[in-house]
């Protein structure tokens, strides 16, 4: 129990600094959100008197009138009750939360399906290529993929583009998340399409996240193929996929579920560089976008929901290890 | 948690003194293929980095001026890779573009190496309170979502130079390593050499620097290799969003202005490409010596010969 307690302690403070930090990394900057703000609405022509500007820059926790202290409680008191503010960029008075409900499904769907692939298939080919030590697959799995890992995300996609959605006669969309013209609705035509257009930036991302998996599910493997309770089954004469299997994969696979825990997380930041190259309207090309514009509100929201979103993972990632590893539990 | 998130292979069997057999990392790596190919790989950057003229020979004077060629030309015997919409060849610029990506990830690599040395091993060594704040700061570090972190500080830093990359980068890059060095620096706490040097009364630093350090060669230097890979994916994708300075002269930057140009769809895929190949490469060669370490240092993860290991497990 002491174990989950101060696993939900960690949760808070980490929270507590992600929120702090995204407090004070704005104010500590160079660039301040009142001139872009100003210099935006000049330049749409909407000149806004400093009431205005004040008004709007109050709502996001940047009150110019109160003190530091004060807007720094003010804007926690915002963050924890979702008043995130307006967007100050190409949406200009957009609420954050509808822009990031807008774009949050297509990201968990895309790269969602796209994580737990790589998780689940390359757990399984380093259960395999561990367990069969000098096989084939073992000799060609780590050359191969220490490659693969190290290729940038948006080197692939770039690649992928220029393979198979270039030119007249294209294979594949290279662009947006569906054919333009359709609705958005429960058809066969626009599923099709929606998958269609997910084939590219969900295999660039399976290509490269599976390698990490397969070498540390390999590497664990046989870490654990040489412990005693692992020779003791084999002495016992038990069937080879259940020491596979119940014995040493179930061991060798707590180590790397932490990690899952916060690629699922990462999952609500999006591949960044993958949505950008492909134009897939999520998360992570709204975060580009909001890079872009310089939208503060924005972005400031996006940082705190993939914060959140990973320590929820790494939190409930902490409850399954207590449950599944007795080790933990008597730790306490 | 810090203990969950070590990763367990590069942590066990590493505690070997090495003493005496001096020569014996080279040897090494001269036999482990992987090794030898990483190391290959990163000379020729080196190379590159240090005298671009000697791949260049044809090329004098400042490959970024503008108009030299004419613009947009496809690849061909005089241009290898084309030149850029405006006019420079891109060969050369690929070339040249070494430099600036090679530091970017020696120094922040080291940087971060550096910052994951200090506080990995002060909180292993003094313990108590200190440990409790300095692995608590660490687990932070580590779950919070680094990409979107550097962004934040990228745009709030007002699009950066070099130095704001570089500083992004380190700050953001320490975690993991500080995480394996405190793993590994507990389980020595207790080693009878450290228990010596403490009765002999040496003073702190001197046990941390000459007794503890050396035993973490190998495991500092893999967390460097990976620091410096995280490094370079992480640069260059940051350049290509366009949050490098975008007139400097590196692959990201090269990245960019091609996406820029939208080179690929309008048919100059090397353009697009060529940078690219150019980080993944870097990356590769990190990538390759980070794990022939690991396999240098756990013998049970080598490559098998295949006669033996059919019997192994069977």
């Amino acid at each position: 129990m002491r174990y989950l307690l101060r696993r939900l302690g960690f949760f808070v403070l980490t929270l507590w600094a992600a929120m702090t930090l995204n407090f004070f990394i704005p104010h500590l900057m160079p660039g301040s959100p009142a001139q872009v703000l100003k210099a935006k609405l000049n330049h749409s022509g909407r000149i806004a008197s400093t009431d205005q500007i004040n008004a709007l820059l109050a709502s996001f926790g940047f009150d110019p009138h109160a003190g530091l202290m004060s807007q720094y409680f003010t804007y926690l008191k915002d963050m924890v009750t979702f008043n995130w503010g307006v967007s100050i960029g190409d949406s200009l008075g957009a609420n954050v939360t509808t822009l990031i409900g807008q774009a949050l499904p297509w990201t968990l769907g895309l790269v969602g399906v796209a994580t737990i692939m790589a998780f689940v298939i390359g757990t399984l080919v380093g259960i395999v290529a561990g367990w069969r030590r000098g096989g084939l697959l073992d000799g060609v799995v780590p050359p191969v993929f220490v490659v693969t890992s190290a290729l940038p995300y948006f080197w692939v996609a770039l690649l992928a583009i220029a393979l198979f959605a270039d030119g007249a006669h294209a294979l594949l969309p290279n662009d947006g998340n569906y054919d333009l013209g359709l609705k958005e609705e429960w058809s066969l035509q626009f599923i099709g399409s929606v998958l269609k257009h997910a084939i590219l930036p969900a295999g660039t991302i399976l290509l490269t996240a599976i390698g990490g998996w397969i070498l540390t599910m390999r590497n664990n493997m046989i870490t654990t193929l040489a412990e005693d309770y692992v020779r003791m089954a084999r002495a016992k004469g038990m069937s080879s996929r259940r020491i596979m299997m119940g014995y040493a994969a179930r061991n060798a696979f707590l180590p790397n579920l932490s990690g899952f825990a916060m690629s699922l997380g990462y999952v609500i930041a999006g591949t960044i560089l993958v949505e950008y190259v492909f134009n897939y309207p999520g998360l992570g090309h709204m975060f580009y976008l909001a890079t872009a514009s310089t939208d503060y509100p924005l972005l400031q929201a996006l940082f705190m929901l993939v914060t959140f979103a990973v320590l929820v993972c790494v939190l409930l990632c902490d409850f399954a290890v207590f449950l599944l590893d007795p080790r933990a539990r008597a730790k306490g | 948690m810090t203990t969950t998130l070590v990763d367990t292979a590069a942590v066990t069997g590493t505690v070997h003194p090495r003493k005496g057999r001096r020569g014996g990392l080279w040897r090494a790596i001269l036999g482990n293929r992987k090794a030898s190919v990483g190391l290959l790989l990163f000379l020729l950057f080196c190379l590159a980095a240090a005298f671009p003229h000697l791949f260049v020979p044809w090329s004098h004077g400042d490959p970024q001026a503008v108009g030299q060629f004419p613009s947009e030309l496809h690849p061909s015997l005089q241009h290898w890779m084309g030149t850029t919409q405006l006019g420079q060849d891109i060969y050369t610029e690929l070339i040249y573009g070494t430099r600036e990506s090679l530091i970017i990830a020696l120094i922040a690599g080291a940087g971060a190496t550096a910052l994951s040395v200090i506080i990995g091993i002060t909180a292993a060594y003094l313990g108590g309170a200190v440990d409790d704040v300095l692995s608590m700061f660490t687990g932070i570090f580590l779950v919070l979502p680094t990409f979107p972190l550097i962004i934040v500080l990228a745009t709030y830093a007002g699009k950066g130079s070099l130095a704001v990359v570089i500083v992004v980068l380190i700050v953001t890059g320490w975690a993991y390593g500080a995480n394996q060095l405190r793993a590994q620096g507990l389980s020595l706490r207790n080693r009878d050499f450290l228990e010596s040097a403490r009765v002999r009364g040496e003073r702190r630093s001197y046990i941390i620097t000459f007794e503890v350090l050396p035993t973490m060669v190998s495991l500092i230097l893999a967390s460097f290799l990976g620091s410096a890979l995280y490094a370079v994916l992480t640069a260059a994708g940051l350049q290509f969003l366009g949050l490098g300075d975008s007139s400097s002269l590196s692959w990201g930057t090269m990245l960019y202005w091609a996406q820029n140009q939208s080179a690929l769809l309008s048919g100059y895929p090397v353009w697009a490409l060529a940078p690219g190949l150019a980080v993944a490469l870097l990356g590769v060669s990190f990538a390759l010596l980070n794990y022939a370490f690991d396999e240098i240092s756990n013998p049970a993860l080598r490559p098998v010969r295949r006669h033996r290991g059919k019997r192994a497990h069977s």
